[in-house]
């Protein structure tokens, strides 16, 4: 354990105190007792800047499962510690901003907090593990935090419904994921993401490669809300605004782009130039179908939730297309431009939209509606909140001199250089690349135009507003305001961030290159990027004022066949099937399922010993049968047939006891005192338990039919044969010498016992012996809860 | 259920101190001779469900005035600590130490910290054996 991983679980230490802060100081918002840690954290991260600028990299690494090679590596390097600034930096602004948001007398701010510090915490372990199962356990605590995050407000019916579509849509992409992890175990024998880059060559040459690159980015697309896995994120927008600001927006959707990112340097060697036309086609695919379907929302936050699933394709397919610069050699840095972009515009994204989903919860807060068909005319009333969504938007639409512009521009030239790569048929259809990007700006341009003039512009219609609008309290506007600035200081100075932060991060995601002084200009000249800029406003400004006249072409599509509707028809048909699936055979009668369990139970163990010819028959090694076994064996099958036989059930529940005793008496012979011990008081229990119980049966024996008992007869007849066949095959076949011997050793020394059985059970087997008496604790309170949960109900009928 | 035989109930006043004494006996000499925890819980319970048959649920619960289902946390809670407490020394977890001692009055003794585990086994032995008979026997 070393400082670092203390830092990276600190949230979910932090987070058993939240609880106390909450009862006991209730008065104080409980948001100012959680905000220290992401401001400390954030320093303490800030503190590796001049070290891993200098291309250090800060690993500490403590065993976990060493038999699995399982490590929890934290590992600190370029593209890890610009995630971790993001997460904690965005993560600070977004506490101060849920204090002023969340009302600390309605709402339940202990659970909010918790899983907003298990999502913090979830995240930094994201980014900053090396091992791929350290980072997909946290992986999966992202999913879960967000899916209480999403239903926070879960008396709300949509609330639940997109709780559980992200639920079920991200753990999806996280089981594939894990399989996509274990392929690479497969092929590497480790888990750790540098000791795979450099086992790199091995893998693009291995037959699972393409399996495990797809398993991969299955999680990453679905984590990151990539076509055709986007129809959860903008369902997410049910949970309060602080969340979407930050899950949504800021951090947790970018878990697959920082997947992604990490990736490539295993996965873009590939020959075929799988990943190159995957991520990138996927993302520019996300990148327009987004940005076309932000346009038709009337919802605030529904239009920035669409956004974010477009820009999160814009930086998808930048990493694709940056990918095949390892295709060129250390001397052709043209694609690196794409690399350097994609960071760029991620740092970006996280401000411009991080600023404009809290402005949104703003309008939400003080109007009291998110419709922008009912808001407008707000910028004479909240002109702060104007001013931030004016270079929100102006920033996302790409429009200079604010920082959007500049990593729009960017994806341009990548976009346009994508022609120019002659391989994988790129330099042909990869046209597409930059048409695509361009027709997707202009949508981008109108949908940012909708967002800041639909809300500020225009005239206000007090009437329709639920409450009277006014300008936000200062407490409110703080992070907005920071977070707008930065959009403007990275505009005007974007060099500060380029050698600090985003060279070493893409040195991280290419690793094989160099990077020489990164430097970000304002002024290209006369290049193509340039007049795509100016096309990009000129028609957007166009579409935007002929709104009216083409958006009925969204009518064209009908709800039922979007992804959405096929999600909402598949589910209630999947749970009507599993219902009746159900309902077929879950009779919950007990018997019933004996009878699946013992007919399995003989298929499965008689096919193996079949087709293994398993059965083996040696005498040598069976002891003589002597007068006491015979005379035993005849007790219990006298009391079995008794039992069958007998019309009385006191006499069945003796002759049960009987055959216990004959059995614990078995024991005895073959010397095993400790077992006919556990055997005779076991006996003595259960008959005098049978024997209290007796009161309570019905006093009919019932009759079952002949079919039934026939069945049954059939499938006890075959289990006894089958474990028969398995004892005698067992005692005849000794593979391995036996294991008694080594307990013989060491019994005395070092376990310090003289009674074997009893040093098995606490020493040398003392887990399943702990786990045994758990498992009989639920059984016992499970018999409970089933009484008294029988007796209460029959007390109320 | 009433059962007002009167040589049960004589005979079970003495016999039950037998059983319990018997079954401590066993939970100590688990190490070294047949018994142990588990075993010993039973035999307790069995001693106790020998008062529920010769007397009823009420003069039982009268004589062992206390909720099973919270010997059951208690015994869990000793099993896990004993077993956790090995971390505390930076040792894997569930291991045991033993040593002799020389105590007044019994002599050479080994201390156990195996027994401490099977005292928690023992309780959720005894614990779950009479939650359950005794749920069952309130159910009428």
């Amino acid at each position: 354990m070393s400082v670092l991983h203390i830092a990276i679980l600190s949230p979910f230490l932090y987070a058993i105190f939240v609880p106390f802060f909450y009862k006991r100081l209730r008065q104080v918002h409980t948001g100012w007792f959680v905000l220290p840690l992401p401001i400390i954290l954030f320093v303490y991260f800030l503190q590796f800047l001049p070290r891993v600028r200098e291309g250090d990299r800060i690993v500490q690494s403590f065993s976990w499962i060493p038999s699995l090679n399982v490590d929890f590596t934290a590992n600190i390097d370029g593209l890890g510690l610009l995630f971790a600034l993001l997460i904690t930096g965005i993560g600070s602004l977004v506490v101060l901003y849920s204090i002023y948001y969340l009302s600390k007398n309605k709402e339940k701010l202990n659970a909010f907090y918790v899983y907003l510090l298990l999502f913090l915490g979830a995240m930094l372990g994201v980014v900053l593990s090396d091992n791929l199962i350290v980072l997909y356990t946290f992986w999966e605590f992202t999913s879960f935090s967000s899916f209480f995050l999403i239903g926070y407000w879960h008396h709300r019916e949509k609330s639940r419904y997109g709780a559980q579509k992200s639920m079920l849509i991200t753990v999806f992409g996280g089981l594939s994921l894990l399989g996509g992890i274990i392929l690479l175990y497969t092929m590497t024998g480790t888990f750790s993401i540098q000791e795979m880059i450099v086992n790199t060559n091995t893998i693009v040459t291995d037959p699972l490669f393409l399996p495990a690159m797809i398993f991969i980015l299955l999680g990453a697309f679905s984590k990151s809300a990539q076509f055709p896995f986007y129809i959860w994120l903008p369902d997410a927008m049910e949970a309060p605004t602080p969340v979407s600001a930050y899950l949504h927006s800021a951090t947790m959707v970018k878990a697959g782009i920082y997947l992604v990112a990490r990736m490539t340097p295993i996965f873009a060697y590939d020959a075929n130039g799988y990943w190159i036309w995957l991520v990138g086609g996927v993302g520019i695919f996300t990148l327009f179908w987004g940005s076309f379907n932000a346009i038709k929302q009337t919802d605030l936050k529904g239009i920035l939730a669409y956004s974010t699933i477009s820009q999160l394709g814009l930086i998808m397919s930048l990493l694709g297309v940056g990918a095949g610069a390892v295709h060129f050699g250390n001397d052709n840095q043209l694609f690196i431009v794409a690399i350097i972009a994609a960071v760029f515009h991620l740092i970006n994204h996280a401000t411009f939209k991080g600023s404009l989903f809290m402005v949104a919860g703003i309008v939400d807060h003080e109007t009291g509606t998110r419709d922008i068909r009912r808001l407008g005319g707000l910028m004479t009333i909240m002109p702060v909140s104007f001013t931030i969504a004016l270079i929100g938007t102006f920033s996302m639409a790409g429009i200079p001199p604010l920082n959007g512009f500049l990593s729009k521009e960017m994806f341009f030239t990548a976009m346009i250089r994508v022609m120019q790569m002659d391989i994988f048929r790129l330099d042909s259809i990869g046209v597409l690349f930059p048409v695509i990007a361009w027709i997707a700006s202009v949508f981008t341009f109108v949908y940012s135009m909708i967002l800041v003039w639909k809300t500020f512009g225009g005239r206000l219609q007090t009437e329709k507003l639920p409450k009277r609008p006014h300008e936000a309290p200062f407490g409110m506007l703080i992070s907005p305001v920071i977070l707008a600035s930065l959009v403007v200081i990275f505009g005007f100075f974007p060099n500060i961030l380029s050698d600090r932060i985003i060279a070493p991060a893409v040195e991280t995601i290419m690793p094989m290159f160099t990077i020489d002084e990164i430097h970000i200009s304002h002024w290209h000249g006369f290049q193509p990027e340039l007049f795509m800029t100016l096309g990009v406003v000129g028609f957007g400004i166009l579409l935007y004022f002929t709104l009216a006249k083409w958006t009925k072409i969204y009518q064209v599509f009908p709800n039922k066949l979007t992804l959405n509707g096929l999600y909402d028809v598949l589910m209630p048909s999947l749970e009507t099937g599993s219902n009746m699936f159900i309902r077929t055979h879950m009779t919950g009668y007990i018997r019933t399922y004996l009878a699946y369990i013992f007919t399995f139970f003989i298929g499965i163990l008689g096919f193996t010993m079949w087709s293994k010819q398993a059965f083996q028959f040696d005498s040598t090694n069976l002891a003589d049968i002597g007068l006491y076994e015979v005379l035993l064996f005849l007790a219990v099958v006298i009391g079995t047939v008794t039992i069958l036989a007998s019309k009385s059930r006191l006499t069945s529940i003796i002759a049960l006891g009987a055959v216990g005793y004959s059995v614990s008496l078995f024991f005895i012979l073959f010397r095993a005192p400790d077992l006919a011990l556990t055997q005779l008081v076991i006996e003595t229990i259960s008959v005098a338990l049978f024997l209290l119980c007796f009161y309570f049966l019905p006093r009919n024996f019932h009759v079952e039919k002949t079919r039934f008992k026939l069945t049954n007869a059939l499938i006890s007849i075959g289990v006894g044969i089958i474990i028969t066949l398995i004892a005698i095959s067992s005692y005849s076949t000794k593979l391995f010498p036996s294991i008694s011997e080594y307990y013989v050793d060491h019994t005395y020394d070092p376990a310090g016992g003289e009674n074997m059985v009893n040093v098995i059970l606490v020493d040398f087997r003392g887990f399943d012996t702990l786990f045994e008496i758990s498992v009989l604790s639920i059984a016992g309170l499970g018999v409970y809860g089933l009484i008294k949960l029988r007796l209460a109900r029959r007390k109320e009928g | 259920m009433r059962s007002g035989d009167l040589i049960l109930q004589t005979m079970s006043k003495v016999v039950f101190f037998i059983i319990i004494l018997f079954s401590i006996h066993l939970f100590f000499e688990g190490h070294y001779r047949p018994g142990g925890g588990f075993v010993g819980g039973l035999m307790t319970s069995g001693a106790i469900i020998l008062l529920l048959l010769a007397y009823d649920m009420e003069t039982v619960k009268k004589i062992l005035p206390f909720d099973f289902k919270w010997l059951i946390a208690v015994g869990l809670f000793i099993s896990v600590l004993t077993a956790g407490g090995s971390l505390l020394f930076d040792v894997p977890f569930f291991t045991h130490v033993h040593d002799y001692f020389n105590l007044p009055l019994l002599g050479k003794t080994s201390l156990h910290t195996a027994a401490l585990f099977d005292l928690g086994v023992f309780f959720v032995v005894v614990g779950v054996t009479l939650t359950i008979i005794q749920t069952i026997g309130e159910s009428e």
